[in-house]
């Protein structure tokens, strides 16, 4: 098969290429966001992310300083002197001028004569000097246009914002561990009660077995929205409220049809034997349970498990009903971000690393369970 | 008490309140009401393996009917109610409220028109990239790379979505992809031919695959022949109305496109263009669900016989005939399962459009306005109803499903 295909080079080499742009195509989203998360405020404003392996030109105004507090007398004239970005930048000065008109009317080095005596001269690294009589050096500090090139640079301090700021400031901390806290006990305690039942609808003989069946198989595509307003309610009602406890319950309880559904599909699919040889030998249904199916039900447990922890670490409409009250002090990573856009909409280093630090462990978690989250789709979608 | 401890409480409690409960409620059975001992052990064995099953089941059967049984049929008599009027019976006056508003109908066209372009374009796409990697020796490689938007949230990939789209004033660079390409095309040659005449390429294809598919479906018809049930003549109609549509859009779009004139070297808030933002959104879902589709169709690519396509291939077949006329027909079912399972994905999209237009500029989905009603105008009636429309839109998929199963078990 491999050979006859082989014998088309033309063909393999469209697929290959293809392949190589669908890739990259389905890639560069993400990996924008990954290197946005690196830059450099300055460097995020003044380039597309996919300039940043490359120098970078800005345009800039700056105003010298102001001269009624730092002009120093030099004979019968006055300087104001200083630096264009106060130091700390490893910026580089191309071009500059003092008119919006020309704004590379002078290199770095040039003299600019403003009126009949007042002077400017800027250097490469943002050093100016302006020099003028007292009625020239006042008021308001002179507009210099700079042509600036940044040369490439990363930094971590994004991630230190994000990581150690308080939650005004995007801090993802708390967030952080309050989807920690939601996540964990939402993946467990579903597993527990699907197994049991799973194992039941798949092994135990009882009248109605083929209408439960029927039945999880139509809750699986209810949609959420209609659980919302009632089970809202009710927790209102008897005093849970919004918090923890309800949205550990919520998630349970929507997690149930998949799992119970997954389950019970791979343990009708284990050896009959070794069920029956066990009964003979006296073993009671939970002892077969507990010792037999569950560890051999173990892919399929692992395949549930990734599902509904990628499903309840990446939720926000569960979390914003069940769990974040008007403190805020609940509030998951999800909804941190949503915030963030509305309050921080411009600030791309920000949100690149808030996002990143919020898809960063369900990344980790799918590349290295992928192959039971495949297994899992798979008994789960095809029929 | 601390979340964290609270969690871990709540573990122990929840897992060792269950195993507990499934074991002595097993002890009991078997020891104290039958126990297996005595004159009746026969008949006690036996009407304890009568009660087993339901121990086992309990739990789930409680939970499952507490959080999504219960709700279906409390929502529907919500939707009957009015809040303000503390919870009297109105009728259908929810109903008729949420029909006079145009926000509704905005949302329910939309809605519609994501159930149309999501799941064809991410199957269609999943199709391509699956027969793309099948044999390629760095075949997993790239299908791990295209199946990872699966593990980011929608949020997750809203951001990154919002990266690409975000424009900024004209005399700033621009940091978005989207419009430092668009930057690039000042209104020459090449925009005409990259802007006008390859798109309406593109959309003329796809009306032509469109109006195709519409043909394969009602090929039956025009030849005098019924086959199937009433459900699958459902199906067939639904089909062939959706891809007439879709056919009559692309083709009416490539007119508008050369009439239209496009403001070159000007930077565009795509996301606030009417109507076109609808695609720039669900770029994102398709974005996440291209991958899910990949898998599962390589998976049935994989489980088609040798033998079908040597055969076709000694026929002389050429690999676009082997692909479309052997392949694909085989895995036919597969691809209906993954249309269904996208286009259920598609009615609760929510978080995509909350975050990143929030139903603004002509993008509401029912999803996120059934949202905004019931925490911003705090409306539960009206709420609950558009909670039952996208119940209404979801039953014949969940019918289907009931239907297949039922089949299955047999």
């Amino acid at each position: 098969m491999a050979a006859i295909a082989g014998t088309k080079s033309g063909l393999v080499w469209t697929v290959q290429l293809s392949t190589i742009a669908l890739v990259l195509l389905w890639l560069f989203p993400t990996v924008g966001l990954l290197v946005s998360s690196f830059r450099t405020v300055d460097q995020i404003n003044s380039s597309g992310w996919w300039g940043a392996l490359t120098t970078a030109e800005q345009n800039e105004v700056i105003r010298a300083a102001d001269p009624d507090d730092n002009r120093v007398a030099d004979g019968d004239m006055f300087v104001v002197s200083g630096n264009l970005f106060d130091g700390g930048t490893n910026k580089t000065i191309t071009v500059w001028g003092t008119s919006s008109r020309a704004i590379d009317a002078d290199v770095p080095g040039d003299v600019a004569v403003l009126g009949d005596v007042d002077t400017v001269t800027v250097q490469t690294n943002g050093d100016y000097e302006w020099r003028g009589d007292d009625d020239q050096i006042s008021g308001r500090g002179q507009r210099i246009f700079v042509t600036t090139q940044s040369p490439p640079e990363f930094t971590l301090d994004n991630y230190n914002t994000v990581l150690t700021g308080g939650y005004s400031d995007g801090g993802m901390t708390q967030a952080f561990f309050n989807t920690l806290t939601v996540t964990i006990p939402a993946t467990i305690i579903p597993i527990v009660i699907a197994a049991f039942a799973a194992y039941a609808l798949a092994w135990m003989d009882f009248p109605g077995r083929a209408v439960l069946i029927a039945l999880v198989v139509a809750l699986l595509v209810v949609p959420l929205q209609l659980a919302l307003i009632p089970l809202l309610r009710l927790h209102l009602g008897i005093g849970i409220g919004k918090g923890y406890l309800g949205v550990w319950l919520a998630h349970t309880g929507f997690g149930l049809p998949l799992a119970i559904y997954l389950l019970r599909n791979y343990m009708v699919g284990l050896p009959k034997d070794i069920i029956e040889n066990a009964k003979v030998d006296g073993a009671t249904d939970f002892q077969i349970f507990t010792k037999i199916i569950l560890p051999l039900s173990f892919p399929a447990l692992a395949s549930f498990a990734i599902f509904q922890f990628l499903w309840t670490w990446n939720d926000l409409l569960v979390a914003k009903v069940f769990l974040i009250d008007a403190t805020g002090e609940t509030t998951v990573m999800t909804n941190q971000i949503v915030e963030l856009l509305g309050t921080r909409g411009g600030n791309w280093e920000i949100l690149a690393t808030a996002a990143f630090v919020s898809i960063a462990v369900p990344l980790v978690v799918f590349f290295t369970m992928q192959k039971y989250l495949v297994r899992g789709l798979l008994a789960g979608s095809v029929k | 008490m601390n979340p964290a401890i609270q969690g871990l409480v709540t573990i122990i409690v929840g897992v060792g309140g269950c195993i507990a409960y499934f074991y002595f409620s097993n002890q009991i059975l078997d020891k104290v009401i039958f126990p297996a001992t005595g004159k009746h052990a026969g008949r006690n064995i036996s009407r304890a393996n009568m009660v087993r099953p339901w121990l086992f089941l309990a739990p789930a059967i409680f939970a499952l009917g507490l959080y999504l049984a219960y709700p279906v049929v409390e929502t529907l008599r919500l939707s009957l109610t009015d809040r303000d009027l503390g919870g009297a019976f109105v009728g259908l006056a929810n109903y008729q409220q949420m029909m006079d508003e145009p926000k509704f109908w905005e949302a329910l066209r939309n809605n519609f028109l994501w159930l149309l372009v999501v799941p064809a374009f991410a199957t269609a796409f999943g199709l391509l990239a699956a027969q793309l990697t099948d044999r390629l020796s760095w075949g997993n490689i790239a299908k791990s790379l295209i199946f990872m938007p699966m593990a980011i949230s929608f949020v997750g990939a809203a951001v990154i979505f919002r990266l690409i789209y975000v424009a900024r004033p004209e005399d700033q660079a621009q940091i978005g992809v989207l419009n430092a390409v668009w930057l690039q095309f000042q209104g020459g040659g090449g925009s005409f031919i990259f802007l006008k005449i390859l798109p309406a390429i593109i959309l003329v294809c796809f009306a032509a695959l469109s109006a195709y598919v519409v043909y394969l479906v009602i090929k039956p018809y025009l030849q005098g022949y019924k086959r199937g049930g009433l459900l699958a003549q459902l199906g067939r109609v639904i089909i062939a109305v959706g891809g007439l549509y879709l056919a009559v859009l692309a083709l009416r779009s490539t007119l508008t496109l050369f009439g239209a004139e496009l403001p070159y070297g000007e930077p565009q808030q795509w996301l606030t263009i009417p109507f076109y933002n609808n695609f720039f959104l669900m770029v994102v879902l398709i974005w996440i669900q291209t991958g899910f589709a990949m898998v599962i169709l390589s998976a049935a690519l994989r489980g088609i016989p040798e033998e079908t396509v040597e055969a076709a291939i000694v026929d002389g077949a050429n690999p676009f005939e082997v692909f479309f006329q052997i392949k694909v027909p085989q895995i036919m079912g597969t691809i209906v399962v993954v249309w269904t399972t996208i286009t259920l994905t598609v009615l609760k999209v929510f978080d995509i459009v909350f975050a990143m237009t929030n139903g603004q500029w002509e993008t509401q989905v029912l999803a996120n306005y059934m949202f905004d009603k019931l925490f911003r105008a705090n409306d539960w009636g009206v709420g609950s109803a558009s909670a039952i429309v996208i119940m209404l839109l979801v039953s014949p998929i969940l019918i289907w499903n009931v239907y297949n199963a039922r089949k299955e078990m047999r």
